[in-house]
């Protein structure tokens, strides 16, 4: 019989190659239909009514003028009166209307009354957040006190990163028709599986198996789409009063005001080391907002370089900038802004190069020492560090100062729960179907590339169904936990189907089941080319009856998958010290994630994590004004993103091969979008010999920093 | 208009929204600016992209005091070579016409001003921002055609890819994929009036198309090789 565990890598010929995207002539070709393009017969457009207040109570609501408004067709409260909003963009009502422009004309007419309340949209000092502060942890490993007092240097820091947003480019929303008691919702979400539910707890349908969730393609999630959301259940109910399909997708404001928040974090740190870089103790006060219900958790610092002696206290600010919402690696980036910029900071100090600190202190990371080791050696290498380097401050006359940054990083990327059906027609068509979803990070083709291995077939030869609840149940994709998941459950399913084609083949070719393997188009006794039989004529042995092998994750230890990486990052930036701009020159990531099944796509990842980086290190901030409670950028010109020609050259290395391979498939999505704001951090400090303490790193910032601190 | 009021007062702004009866919107106040006063403000945003979509309420229609609208008014578009009429009100961005309308969903709806370039079509040989026209500015009148529209359904034939689609399909210059149709087609633009492109070139020329999932280094590389297939270096 086949064996479910993956073959050695110099054996595959789909799995660790260049593949393109299966879905790359979909959208590069415009033809493919997200949520937001779906147009159903006689459909509806719903518009929403927000909060323009960061926080109110909700006194009354009057429908009466906006539902004698043209094309109007229903109307839905959405926060009944009496109870409150927690930020400007908090959905209040909800309109559907013939045209776009009717429903948006008459959610203007939605009259509501609130009375205002007291409202806090700044998270920088929680001394000033009075009441709205909860201490959230308090930790001493060690003794912390001791350590830094035996510390030969000690380096004293403050540190940040700001509220930030998801800013999908496709917004939030969905498309909701119903027929008799049953719904379908075109939903842009990363939880296909998970709506039917969501929608029968909400007692909008009365059973999960009448709802039915299709997302073939969406438009971008980053942590932010794992639920209905409330304008989920209100576009369903809107739909249901009106008794015709309804479209309502966010509108761009609404998308950055209401759709996720990024929970910032800030510390005082304190780090103490000996003369020759070895870290001895650690202590941090540190704090950040997760939004009004204090959303987010406490972090877990120093993060990577576990300083044994260290003590963490925590606390978080309730404040009204927005719900926060999980983005990409929850937490790690700030985690690893805090603890990166601080040991750049100490090895500055001691005149040490960062990167042989972090060698130095290499085994403080625990299990992954040696691939960080080997990662940060990969990336020296390629940025070509060793030349490179220069101590803090760049001595060179002229305005430009260059300089270069560190950082490591960390993920889990266990595989999450996952059931793959995959069927084998006696035509020779094969299928696998699972209820998950692609965000573009390439899961589709992943799905279609082990089919095809495992089946010893092309990968055109291979239809890939997800995207579909009607599909086997499959986990959110969150966490980078798809990749593990699909590939563990679609492998067993490709092979159990396959095992029992094999079975009905074994007579023809006067073999046991056990002797065949499939390959290049065949079914063959294994060593033996004469004897084999193409994979159409054994599937037409089939008969009438199509076979289907079931597959799913194993629970626990799954022996096709596992979980932690490491990841290493340089950044080498450009500094304008007269405008106060800085530009990426170059930034490396070396990246571990296990077996990669598409190199090309694995590599996309990487490529797309590291600018994601580059635009929040630079640009993005959520800007709150403080009097109003008012969000100032909730739009593309303000709420900057990097364009193509906003940074320099990009290196993406992909530690594969031996070591690696045999640790099966790990998640991939976050880890590289953690470091990049520490490297260029650091890297901005390294050029100008001063810290930059928050990001994102604007030229007022720069310039700011420059004038505490001349350039060295 | 929300904008030009206090942003320190959101009571003020919601009273005197009420008060106007329906509120005046950024459509309604380009509606009643006029044509010209589009076409002018669009320029403005989106640099040299838009010359090509000037095409203006002529001044006999101007002049005369005919009003157009607020209601749905009749209209011809030409696009991918086909006359399509549709009756739709003054105020509808040649973007929503063609989505809510057409079903031409492949310019997308992002930030919907003029800034990330997701609905870029060509407009007359000119890559355009489609949210920052007036479908009735670009719409048959009196007689005389209307602006040749390009969508990117009409790049190539279903089931078929153009050099450009297929060049970010091979280059993975592609991740969710919303905002590839309008690199794509702002791409297609420069690449017919630029054979040879730099990389500092195409820099310039996408620099108003914005990708969240950072794509730009496959969207790079596509460019690259789009030009060399375009010009005939490759199929």
């Amino acid at each position: 019989m086949a064996d479910y565990r993956w073959p050695p890598t110099d054996k595959c010929s789909l799995i660790g190659r260049r593949i393109s995207r299966l879905d790359g002539p979909w959208k590069s070709s415009g033809r493919i239909k997200y949520s937001y393009d779906v147009n159903r017969p006689n459909m509806l457009h719903g518009k929403l009514v927000f909060s323009p207040y960061a926080h109110a109570k909700v006194v009354s609501i009057d429908t009466s003028a906006a539902e004698k408004m043209p094309g109007v067709k229903a109307v839905e409260i959405m926060t009944e009166p009496g109870k409150e909003v927690f930020w400007v963009g908090h959905e209040v009502a909800a309109v559907a209307a013939e045209t776009e422009e009717q429903a948006r004309d008459a959610a203007r007419r939605i009259q509501v009354h609130y009375e205002k309340l007291p409202h806090l949209v700044s998270d920088v000092s929680p001394e000033k957040a009075g009441e709205h502060t909860k201490q959230l942890a308090e930790q001493t490993d060690g003794n912390p006190d001791q350590a830094l007092q035996q510390a030969e240097v000690i380096s004293e820091g403050e540190y940040g990163v700001p509220v930030i947003t998801h800013c999908c480019l496709e917004a939030h929303g969905q498309v909701a028709e119903w027929e008799g008691d049953n719904l379908t919702i075109y939903a842009s979400t990363q939880n296909v599986s998970g709506i039917p539910g969501e929608m029968v707890r909400a007692k909008i349908a009365d059973s999960a198996d009448k709802v039915r969730v299709l997302t073939p393609v969406m438009g971008g999630g980053f942590g932010s789409k794992f639920g209905a959301d409330t304008w989920g259940l209100a576009c369903a109910r809107l739909a249901k009063k009106a008794g015709r399909p309804v479209k309502m997708m966010l509108e761009r404001d609404q998308e950055l005001l209401a759709a996720g928040a990024r929970p910032s974090m800030y510390a005082k740190v304190k780090v103490g080391a000996k003369k020759d870089g070895t870290l001895m103790g650690w202590a941090s006060e540190s704090w950040g907002t997760g939004g009004p219900d204090a959303q987010g958790g406490a972090p877990s610092i120093p993060y990577v370089v576990r300083i044994p002696d260290r003590r963490v206290r925590h606390t978080t600010v309730l404040t009204n900038i927005g719900p926060a919402r999980a983005w990409r690696a929850p937490n790690h980036p700030q985690m690893c802004l805090i603890t990166m910029s601080a040991l750049d900071d100490l090895a500055a100090k001691l005149g040490m190069d960062p990167v042989e600190m972090l060698q130095k202190n290499i085994q403080m990371t625990g299990q992954l020492a040696k691939t960080y080791s080997a990662e940060l050696e990969k990336a020296a290498e390629l940025m070509d560090w060793k030349k490179k380097c220069h101590p803090r401050g760049d001595k060179t006359p002229g305005p430009i100062k260059k300089g270069l940054g560190v950082s490591i990083h960390t993920w889990g990327g266990a595989g999450h729960a996952s059931n793959c059906n995959c069927t084998i027609q006696p035509d020779g068509s094969v299928s696998a179907s699972l209820g998950s979803q692609d965000l573009g990070t390439g899961t589709r083709t992943v799905i279609g590339i082990i089919t095809a291995e495992t089946m010893g077939l092309p990968l055109e030869a291979v239809t890939v169904n997800i995207g579909d609840s009607k599909y086997p149940p499959d986990g959110a994709s969150g966490g980078s936990t798809t990749v593990g998941g699909v590939s563990s459950s679609t492998r067993r399913a490709a092979t159990a189907a396959l095992n029992q084609l094999l079975e009905k083949v074994a007579p023809s070719l006067d073999a046991k089941p056990d002797e065949l393997e499939a390959i290049d188009g065949k079914i063959r006794v294994k060593g033996n080319l004469g004897r084999a039989i193409s994979w159409k004529q054994a599937c037409a042995k089939l008969g009438t009856t199509p076979i289907t092998g079931v597959g799913q994750r194993q629970r626990g230890n799954d022996d096709l998958i596992s979980s932690g990486v490491g990841g290493a990052q340089m950044a080498e930036v450009s500094v304008d010290t007269e405008t106060g701009l800085v530009h990426v020159d170059k930034l490396v990531a070396v990246q571990d994630c296990g077996l990669v099944i598409d190199l090309k796509t694995a590599e996309s990842q990487v490529y797309g994590a590291c600018i994601m980086g580059i635009t929040y290190s630079l640009f993005e901030d959520k800007i709150m004004d403080q009097q109003t409670g008012r969000c100032l950028n909730a739009d593309l010109e303000f709420y900057k993103l990097a364009g193509i020609g906003d940074f320099g050259e990009i290196v993406v290395h992909m530690m594969t091969g031996t070591g690696y391979d045999e640790r099966g498939v790990i998640g991939l999505g976050e880890p590289p979008v953690i470091s990049p704001g520490a490297a260029i951090s650091n890297a901005v400090a390294n050029a100008i010999g001063v810290r930059v303490p928050t990001l994102p790193l604007t030229p007022d910032k720069v310039l700011g920093a420059l004038e505490k601190g001349a350039v060295a | 208009m929300a904008k030009l009021e206090d942003p320190k007062d959101p009571e003020h702004s919601r009273k005197s929204e009420s008060r106007k009866k329906p509120g005046l919107g950024r459509r309604d106040f380009v509606k009643l600016v006029g044509g010209t006063g589009v076409a002018a403000t669009a320029q403005v945003l989106s640099g040299h992209k838009l010359d090509a979509a000037a095409t203006t309420v002529p001044e006999e229609v101007l002049g005369s005091g005919k009003v157009i609208g607020p209601g749905p008014v009749p209209m011809t578009l030409r696009i991918n070579g086909q006359a399509r009429k549709l009756t739709v009100e003054p105020r509808v961005t040649l973007l929503d016409a063609l989505r809510n309308h057409l079903d031409l969903t492949g310019a997308k709806k992002v930030c919907d001003r003029g800034t990330c370039g997701a609905c870029t079509i060509i407009v007359n040989g000119k890559p355009t921002y489609s949210c920052s026209v007036l479908a009735i500015e670009v719409a048959d009148r009196d007689g005389k055609p209307g602006a040749e529209i390009r969508t990117i359904e009409g790049l190539a034939p279903e089931g078929k890819l153009h050099p450009v689609s297929g060049a970010f399909v091979e280059n993975d210059a592609q991740q969710c994929g919303f905002c590839t149709p309008g690199f794509v087609m702002s791409c297609t633009a420069y690449l017919e009036t630029h054979r040879s492109p730099t990389l500092e070139a195409v820099k310039q020329a996408l620099g108003g198309n914005l990708c969240r999932c950072g794509t730009y280094v496959g969207v790079r590389n596509a460019v690259v090789e789009a030009a060399m297939s375009m010009k005939g270096g490759r199929a």
